[in-house]
């Protein structure tokens, strides 16, 4: 059913289709219009039966969802931020325990400075914490992949994190295509836990791992993600063939037919990305897009089967490793091991900078003249970086960088330092 | 069964794969400790096994223990001067188990309910003579046949009972319970022969008999010179009381006078006022301290109106008083004379200075010795002619009830030993059970139960017996109040705080046993067992 | 067999058991084939405290809800001493996921339960979580808070050994003053733990109103049954606090540990009582009162106390506090 809604509300019809048993949630913004509409559905009595439990912080919500995963209940949550990064023991501890949660990311950026905007940071903080990632480029994908999200981590025993856009998709008002229950339940069996909390068989869940076995344990994590590599395009199969369109799978490519130069992005940039695409094919450039809807497993292969034709690769990544560069662009690269061809990270969009049409096309032409730098900060004010940077290098203590920085922009009121 | 996921999950209980004992230094033992009570005990009794049967209220098996070795329970729990009371641990505490009260009812509910002695021993076709049925002779009677032997029993007066009848007045112990024991020991298949006084013991033994044990008691009064005229009744204390029974009361008159610090010149004393003597006096040479007398008996009498004279010795008997002489203690505590001289009405005075064995029936005897006035006998109650054994009040100056059945017993295990050509033995004795060996904190706090003592005015008047006897449940209590010391008595405490569940529990009167398997050592379960029955052994490398 | 119905008993309910009682007066601990929820073979160390309290308080609930438990539990002596690969000491299903969010995960479990009821998949099950004081007081504070606020269908259970002894013998909030610990180190002017406001989570659990709230120690174990069966008699968040002597960081003989426990609620320090919706119901009387020396003078933690020089100061301090909790909650009131 065609509905013209808020992603936020999407997101959370979608997470109620799927059945889910126990929800915990704390507020932090952008997520937070997914568990009002989830905590109101329950309250309602329309998602029954269901708990949903106000939880007095992030930390407090992952585990809840853990110890409901454990008890066989199919558990949901939603974060973004500095949530993310509170509850991030939990999360490492919940792809550890093999809990398949399901948790919506509404990315944001992380402090200090306290930013409440878009970018990745804080889901790639956690890249490696063991669970599954998904991106969703739009709201009609982010409805998509908790549905599917749900049945490859009950099928794998792992968690799963749908990452979407805060505000640029969180509080977006898209057309969406809402699903049918009968859909809903025809793709996603009920949740059979591998392992349950059950007085009927009682195990021993989360036990002390010493030398002798921890490696095992943590190569078997990677065995298991790495399955997901082979599950996720046949389940985004079965998915179409329910309900009718393409979504979720490792990576999409866009016009890369013959293309020489490849932007690869991950989220909702994609858009704005294959609007500019579209208009450089247009004057005749060979230019494509490669767009990650996995991040983890990071599908490797899928990605240099994408890229392999292309003479080079441009990373444009919302997200940052401070003192290295990017830190998507650093897992394409491993992708490309072995292929001759140019490689440019651009960082963009960090703490929702807008990334325009305009800049874009002006870096996709620099691109394509390989006169790019290896690493570039798209739409970075050189002005105001270049004279703190002087300010610092004048005078150790200079003051609070990020007022300096608002200060020469002018948003702050200027005051003697 | 669940996909459980490598090394994260386990399965329940899979521990039981290591094996901690390993790092034991000491491991716990369950010991068995010699309770204070029974160590006391002249009899010998398992006084902590039979209460243990009384605490649930099977006072069958309670009763039965107890007679392992000791037949007379009803008239001990009447006449014992109870060492075991003054040993028992609980006095500090509160107050001592009245474990003598809990025996008395033991002993009267056994007449009551009718229950018999049995032996599973065979007959061994042995023949053995005992001679007097005193406490001493009959403790070796039962304890003969229920080792298998035939027993004979010669009694020389016309009643058996020896002491237990003509010295103890009836008041402390009622003639149908002293009746009712000896009976059912008749009934066990002991031969009693009343009127045969034996006045050569070889001769007696040559009449079929293989052993013979001698128990002929300390019938004949010890007496003092004081000049008395005619007219004057100087009488002595064991024909007072032996005339109880047979010949009938005596005539004392109105005041009479007991002279000695013994229990039986209290016996005598009281016995008197209840004849109707409107004062009984009791003199005696030295202080309320020094006399050989119970003091619980010193204080009965005084509730009665005896009356005493301390430091003081009788001169002479007139006619119708006395002269005493005032005594004081040296340094030394010894009485001595100081001139000081009195006189004091009386109708009658009694002598009761001790008493002696009439030991005729054993001149001739090759290699039987005695000295001054006792048979000697070896450990194992032995005389030094062999086969011929002695016990009681005539191997002895510690003479009770108690001390005779205890040399009863023991004898009667020598002499069993002797017919099979071997030497008894006592069994080793544990290590005792002191106060210190305990942990009190798990005893309940229970004063001692008090017995109901008679009206005074009728144990001014009549013989019924002062002391009442405690109903079933106050027994129940009392027997309760037993501490168990140095035995375990499974309180289930070693089996819960074990840390490391390493107390297997074997089930009701199994009691426990350690799993050195798992057992670390750590010592709570012998910190925590009330009664100290569990000790900590360094581990042998 | 038939029992007496008779008021005293040799032993009365102070030992484990006693042949002599009828049989709903006999602990869980006395059965002869009881739970053993916390078998033998875990690793903790000899004369521990927490293996023995977390048996009797699991055994007891697991006798009260018939074997229909799960347990969470945190980070810990407790977790580490029973869970290490390859072998689990526990035959109750159990969880041990971090160490401040055990109160959170127990709630996820009951919150999971309660919706498989609804569904009619499981029949009742209820949940015990479990933990040291670091565990409770300090890291899982936050979570067992939201856990009381929320008024969750949880027992959570406090095993008290004043402090972090998995990570070799440091300060909790639940240190008493004046103890010496790794990160507070017998020295200076004042050696040992800071005599502060104190943080005796049994008092702020009360404050929370929920259903019910006590504390126990190891030295009393029918009013440790008592407790956990009146405990899953009721429903909503629930808390037991049980103090579990450490020998290894207390520093006493391993066969002293219920000794210990038993001092520290004789002297009042420790004080044991329990509560329904946040009124005080009930206090286990002292029997015996001593003086806090009997307690403190046995523990290496307070030798500082009495040597090189008595510390008469500090000693008056802590007999203080012992005086306030006897006065506070009526320990030397008859029952």
């Amino acid at each position: 059913m065609l509905k013209q809604i808020e992603g936020s509300r999407a997101v959370a019809e979608a997470v109620a289709l799927c059945r889910p048993e126990v929800i915990c949630a704390y507020p932090i913004s952008p997520q937070t219009h997914i568990v009002e509409a989830l905590g109101e559905m329950v309250k309602a009595g329309t998602l029954a039966p269901c708990e949903f439990i106000n939880v007095e912080s992030e930390f407090a919500a992952m585990s809840v969802a853990i110890g409901a995963s454990a008890a066989g209940a199919r558990s949901y949550t939603a974060t973004a931020s500095q949530g993310l990064l509170f509850m991030a023991e939990a999360v490492f501890n919940a792809a550890g325990l093999g809990l398949p949660i399901v948790m919506t990311v509404a990315n944001r950026a992380i402090g200090a400075p306290i930013n409440i905007w878009n970018d990745h940071s804080d889901a790639l903080a956690l890249r490696d914490a063991g669970w599954i990632q998904l991106f969703a480029e739009n709201n009609q994908e982010a409805l998509d992949l908790h549905i599917q999200a749900f049945r490859l981590g009950e099928e794998l025993s792992l968690p799963v994190m749908v990452c979407m856009d805060g505000f640029i998709l969180t509080h977006a008002f898209e057309r969406v295509d809402m699903p049918t229950q009968e859909q809903v339940d025809a793709y996603l069996p009920p949740y059979e836990p591998r392992q349950v909390l059950d007085p009927a068989e009682p195990v021993s869940i989360g036990a002390m791992v010493g030398p002798e076995a921890f490696m095992e344990v943590r190569y078997l994590a990677h065995a298991k993600q790495m399955e997901a590599l082979k599950l996720i395009p046949a389940y985004a199969a079965e998915f179409k063939a329910i309900f009718g369109r393409d979504s979720g799978g490792l990576t999409h490519t866009y016009r890369c037919e013959d293309a020489e130069t490849i932007v690869v992005a991950m989220g909702s940039v994609l858009g704005t990305i294959k609007d500019v695409v579209d208009e450089m094919r247009e004057t005749g450039h060979k230019i494509g897009v490669l767009g990650i809807t996995l991040f983890r497993p990071f599908p490797l292969e899928a990605v240099r089967a994408g890229l392999k034709g292309a003479k080079r690769v441009v990373v444009l990544e919302k997200s940052m490793a401070v003192g290295l560069g990017g830190i998507l662009s650093t897992n394409v690269r491993m992708a490309l091991s072995g292929l001759h061809m140019h490689g440019y990270t651009v960082i963009a969009g960090l703490g929702g900078r807008a990334i325009t049409k305009q800049s874009l096309t002006k870096l996709f032409l620099e691109a394509e003249q390989d006169a790019l730098e290896h690493v570039t900060f798209l739409d970075l004010d050189w002005a105001i970086v270049n004279k703190q940077l002087e300010r610092e290098k004048a005078h150790r203590r200079s003051g609070p960088v990020a007022e300096n920085l608002l200060r020469d922009i002018g948003v702050v009121a200027a005051r003697n330092y | 069964m669940m996909d459980k996921p490598f090394a994260i999950t386990l399965d329940p209980g899979s521990s039981l794969a290591n094996r901690t004992g390993s790092w034991r230094t000491f491991r716990p033992v369950y010991v068995d400790r010699l309770p204070p009570c029974n160590a006391a005990c002249p009899a010998g009794e398992n006084i902590q096994g039979w209460l243990f049967h009384a605490e649930s209220g099977e006072y069958e098996a309670a009763w039965r223990t107890l007679v392992e070795h000791n037949p007379l329970p009803a008239i001990m729990g009447r006449v014992c001067y109870h060492p075991c009371e003054g040993a028992c641990n609980r006095q500090h505490l509160d107050a001592a188990v009245g474990i003598n009260a809990v025996e008395r009812f033991l002993g009267d509910e056994a007449i009551r309910r009718g229950w018999r002695f049995s032996s599973d021993a065979p007959p061994s076709g042995k023949r053995v003579l005992v001679i007097g049925s005193g406490p001493a002779g009959l403790s070796c009677a039962y304890h003969l046949r229920r080792l298998g032997h035939a027993v004979t029993i010669d009694e020389a007066a016309a009643q058996a009972g020896g002491m237990m009848r003509y010295g103890i007045p009836k008041y402390r112990l009622p003639r149908d319970i002293l009746d009712a024991e000896i009976a059912r020991l008749i009934d066990f298949g002991i031969e009693l022969r009343l009127n045969r006084k034996v006045s050569d013991v070889l001769a007696a033994k040559a009449e079929g008999f293989d052993a013979v044990f001698l128990g002929v008691g300390a019938h004949i009064a010890k007496r003092a010179y004081i000049p008395a005229g005619d007219a004057n009744k100087v009488l002595d204390a064991v024909s007072v009381l032996h005339g109880m029974e047979e010949a009938g009361p005596p005539l004392l008159g109105r005041r009479v006078v007991v002279y000695g610090g013994g229990n039986t010149a209290l016996d005598v004393a009281r016995t008197a006022r209840r004849l109707g003597a409107e004062e009984a006096i009791i003199v005696y040479r030295r202080t309320r301290e020094k006399m050989p007398a119970h003091d619980f008996e010193v204080e009965e009498a005084l509730q009665e109106g005896i009356t005493f004279k301390w430091l003081s010795t009788i001169k002479e008997a007139g006619e119708e008083d006395i002269l005493i002489e005032k005594m004081a203690l040296d340094e030394k505590g010894f009485p001595q004379p100081t001139g000081e001289f009195e006189r004091i009405p009386a109708d009658s005075v009694v002598l009761a200075l001790g008493q002696e064995a009439d030991l005729s029936l054993l001149q001739n005897v090759p290699g039987l010795s005695i000295e001054q006035g006792l048979v000697k006998v070896d450990a194992t109650m032995m005389t030094g002619h062999a086969g011929i054994f002695a016990g009681g009040d005539m191997v002895g100056n510690e003479r009770t009830v108690t001390v005779a059945v205890g040399h009863g017993k023991k004898a009667a295990r020598a002499i069993d030993a002797w017919l099979k050509g071997e030497s008894y033995v006592p069994a080793a004795k544990h290590e005792l059970a002191t106060f210190e060996r305990l942990n009190t904190w798990y005893y309940s706090d229970a004063p001692k139960t008090v017995r109901p003592v008679l009206d005074i005015i009728r144990r001014q008047s009549t013989f019924d017996e002062v002391l009442g006897g405690l109903d079933e449940g106050n027994a129940l209590f009392e027997a309760r109040r037993c501490l168990s010391c140095g035995n375990c008595f499974e309180c289930d405490n070693c089996y819960g705080v074990c840390p490391d569940n390493a107390v297997i529990k074997l089930g009701p009167g199994q009691r426990f046993r350690f799993n050195y398997d798992y057992c670390k050592g750590c010592g709570i379960c012998a910190a925590e067992c009330p009664c100290g029955a569990i000790k900590m052994v360094p581990e042998e490398i | 067999m038939s029992y007496q119905p008779i008021k005293f008993y040799q032993t009365g309910t102070f030992t484990v058991g006693n042949r002599l009682l009828p049989p709903e007066q006999r602990s869980v601990q006395a059965q002869q084939k009881r739970y053993n929820s916390l078998n033998s073979g875990h690793r903790a160390c000899q004369g521990c405290g927490e293996a023995l309290g977390a048996r009797y308080a699991i055994d007891a609930a697991m006798e009260a809800t018939n074997g229909r438990l799960i347990c969470a539990n945190a980070t810990g002596c407790l977790e580490v001493f029973s869970t290490p690969y390859p072998e689990t000491s526990w035959q109750v299903p159990w969880i041990h996921s971090l160490f401040g969010n055990t109160a959170a995960v127990a709630t996820g479990i009951a919150a999971a339960l309660k919706v498989k009821m609804q569904k009619g998949e499981r029949r009742h099950i209820r949940v015990v979580a479990q933990g040291g004081d670091g565990g409770t007081t300090d890291i899982g504070f936050g979570c067992l808070s939201g856990m009381f606020e929320r008024n969750d269908d949880v027992l959570f259970i406090c095993y008290d050994n004043g402090g972090y002894m998995n990570t070799g013998i440091q300060r909790s909030s639940a240190t008493p003053p004046a103890a010496r610990t790794a990160t507070t180190p017998a020295v200076g002017e004042t050696p040992g733990n800071v005599f502060g406001q104190g943080k005796f989570v049994p008092a702020i659990a009360l404050a929370h109103d929920i259903p019910y709230v006590a504390t126990a120690t190891v030295a009393d174990l029918r009013d440790l049954e008592a407790k956990v069966r009146r405990a899953m008699e009721l429903s909503g968040a629930r808390y037991l606090h049980i103090l579990v002597p450490c020998p290894l960081g207390w520093g006493f003989a391993s066969h002293e540990t219920i000794k210990m426990a038993r001092l520290a609620k004789e002297t009042g320090l420790f004080p044991v009582f329990e509560a329904e919706h946040g009124e005080i119901t009930a206090v286990l009387p002292i029997r015996h009162p001593l003086p806090v020396e009997e307690y403190l003078k046995p523990q290496k933690r307070f030798a500082h106390l009495f040597a090189p020089r008595l510390r008469t100061d500090v000693l008056t301090r802590l007999q203080a506090l012992a005086d306030r909790n006897i006065q506070r909650y009526g320990l030397l009131e008859k029952p």
